[in-house]
């Protein structure tokens, strides 16, 4: 059911006349289990959609914050297979939220394009993000997602041009995730008025569902941006927060799961 | 994305004009020192029992092969209106060339650098500051020159405006590794002339070593042709192939995709890049340039490696012999003589590139070595 799930649950949300709310956590961060009981209770604090991150030894792409989250996970010993386990549970309990994976290609690439794409649908994956791996480069790894039924989900940077915007809202599926700021994750902070041009660009190329994350880090920004995409993704604040914990030895999870449930909370209220 | 092909067009606009040629060819003539002298080293032949020259790339401004990329880089950059320069380094040759190249042009320049690197090329640390370039220290992954790399693409992307990334080697994403390797091909172009001229034939066989593989591909690519040719780059073994504590990606590693190539790497079975070790910084990294996992896959070169010790000994050797300090570098592929010699008999002719010179290396060295008997 994989791409239908996406499509399932944002028509739920335009007919709710509101935007979704989706969490970023590293799978295995900061280690299986403290990670499965946040991934487990994060629907009922309010995420409509979910990003797990599959940890990458050189995330690129990435900050400080997600940086360490990728760290610790990899010293906790989370695998890609570990990742996929972490899907399979999450699904058993889970039928409707959908569950997108973010990362890097090169561990794609070793666990074979096939056996993964195969894997992950057995898992319940829904869609991926590849962070580092442009369209141009992308019909093998496309090509088997569609034939397991995953989305490969399109990122569009704010330095786009309109080619480029076509050929990437061509093959396309899902939604297409728009990238707020120029930089990496938990940096600059985004500016919705400068986010709703690029949105509105997205909109006019393609008709999938546009969701916009990088630079979100409060539930103030985060309604404003439920305001004008389909959904707000929200990574490096939550992730920080799990470096917070650990500092002062706590449990995460409760931080985290209360970072949420108000974030998702602004989201829902944000066109009222 | 849409920087790279940016930067693709205006490499080919830049390439294709003979004013950019014409500035560059007098910059590498009246500041970098161009031609490079291709010398015989009478004493190491013997040793070896082959005709080995030395293309002597040492002797350029900044001590290494790295500043003939940064002259063309830096006046691609000034073309297309960038106001920033930023760029990686292992060794601190890259670094310190291209520190030289924006003091020379008056613009502001950050090079990241692994905090181990740091530590252990401070002379290049010190220069690069006293060229009034910002160093700044990376203490992610390993701490060495990919996650040097991932933090200068990280500036990259968040600076996109008015930033140009000068990367030093013949890896990172379409146009770098061509890129790079065009502006490096000076070295073969000078070198296949110079010979012809010394010898009346080509070369039996070039070697260079090979960490991105930048002296290595420049040397090689005007050779390409030659079928007669051999040319063998050599890797850092580092403790040993069989320890795992090496930094050779071809012959150790294998295909997967880091820095926008695909190329060998050097990466556990769940594909997580793992830490490449050498004693040279400069050839500290878990990649290696697509062009020469090409050259592999296709047969047309060969390589091999020297380990930490080797190329220890090799450093020694041309100090005493010829009275030249090799970068650490360049000494494994002087370790690998022995092999090349034996293969070309005494009649042969090597060209190595002696891409670097050892004066930063010295504290390292002069430690290692008194372990040596």
């Amino acid at each position: 059911m994989s791409i239908a799930r996406i499509e399932k649950r944002f028509a739920d949300l335009t007919q709710a006349g509101r935007a979704g709310f989706a969490p970023y956590i590293v799978a295995g961060d900061p280690d299986a289990e403290t990670a499965w009981r946040m991934l487990e209770a994060l629907p009922a604090a309010g995420a409509d959609l979910i990003e797990l991150g599959l940890p990458f030894s050189d995330p690129m792409a990435d900050g400080a914050a997600v940086q360490k989250g990728a760290v610790r996970a990899l010293a906790a010993g989370m695998t890609t297979a570990g990742v996929l386990d972490l899907a399979r549970r999450f699904r058993d309990g889970d039928a409707m939220t959908p569950l997108v994976l973010m990362g890097y290609y090169n561990p794609i690439l070793a666990f074979g394009l096939a056996a993964f794409a195969e894997a992950a649908a057995a898992a319940g994956v829904d869609g991926l993000i590849m962070v580092d791996l442009p369209p141009e480069e992308s019909a093998p790894l496309q090509a088997a997602l569609a034939a397991a039924d995953i989305a490969l989900i399109r990122l569009a940077a704010p330095t786009i041009d309109e080619g480029r915007l076509k050929a990437i809202a061509a093959g396309a599926s899902g939604f297409v995730y728009l990238i707020a700021v120029t930089g990496v994750t938990g940096g600059k902070e985004a500016d919705p008025a400068a986010a709703a041009p690029l949105v509105a660009r997205v909109r006019a190329a393609c008709s999938l569902p546009v969701v916009v994350g990088f630079g979100i880090r409060t539930s103030e920004r985060a309604a404003e941006v439920a305001r004008i995409a389909d959904a707000a993704v929200v990574g490096s604040a939550l992730v920080e927060e799990i470096t917070d914990a650990i500092a002062l030895k706590r449990d995460p999870a409760p931080k985290v799961l209360a970072r949420v449930a108000a974030m998702a909370q602004a989201v829902r209220e944000a066109r009222i | 994305m849409p920087l790279v092909l940016a930067l693709e067009r205006a490499w080919n606009e830049a390439w294709a004009d003979p004013d950019f040629h014409a500035e560059l060819d007098g910059r590498l003539a009246s500041y970098v020192g161009r031609p490079s002298p291709l010398y015989f080293a009478a004493r190491l032949s013997e040793h070896h029992r082959a005709r080995v020259w030395l293309k002597r790339e040492e002797l350029n401004h900044t001590g290494s092969h790295k500043i003939n990329n940064c002259m063309g880089q830096i006046l691609l950059a000034r073309r297309m209106g960038k106001e920033r320069i930023i760029a990686e380094t292992g060794a601190g040759q890259h670094g310190v060339a291209t520190a030289t190249a924006c003091a020379l042009f008056g613009l502001p320049c950050v090079v990241y650098m692994g905090a181990v690197d740091v530590a252990r090329q401070a002379p290049n640390v010190q220069r690069m500051r006293l060229l009034g370039a910002e160093v700044r220290p990376v203490s992610s992954g390993s701490a060495t020159l990919k996650d040097a790399m991932n933090e200068a693409m990280r500036d990259w992307v968040a600076n996109v405006e008015d930033t140009y990334y000068l990367i030093g080697s013949v890896a990172g994403p379409h146009p770098y590794p061509v890129m790079v390797r065009d502006l490096q091909s000076v070295i073969g172009r000078e070198a296949r002339a110079q010979i012809v001229d010394a010898e009346g034939r080509l070369p039996d066989a070039l070697a260079a070593c090979v960490g991105g593989g930048s002296n290595a591909m420049g040397l090689f690519h005007p050779f390409l042709n030659d079928d007669g040719v051999r040319l063998f780059g050599v890797e850092a073994a580092g403790e040993g192939m069989a320890t795992g504590r090496h930094a050779a990606a071809l012959n150790g590693g294998r295909p997967g995709v880091l820095h926008g190539s695909h190329s060998y790497l050097l990466q556990d079975a769940d594909g997580q890049v793992t830490e490449a070790h050498s004693i040279s910084a400069g050839l500290d990294y878990p990649g290696i340039g697509p062009e020469h996992a090409f050259l592999k896959d296709a047969g047309r070169a060969r390589y091999l490696t020297a380990t930490d010790e080797e190329a220890l000994a090799a450093f020694a050797l041309l100090a005493r012999l010829e009275g030249i300090l090799p970068a650490l570098e360049s000494a494994h592929a002087l370790a690998r003589l022995d092999a090349i010699a034996s293969e070309v008999g005494p009649d042969g002719i090597i060209v190595l590139n002696l891409s670097g010179r050892g004066d930063k290396d010295l504290d390292q060295v002069a430690e290692r070595l008194r372990l040596i008997p």
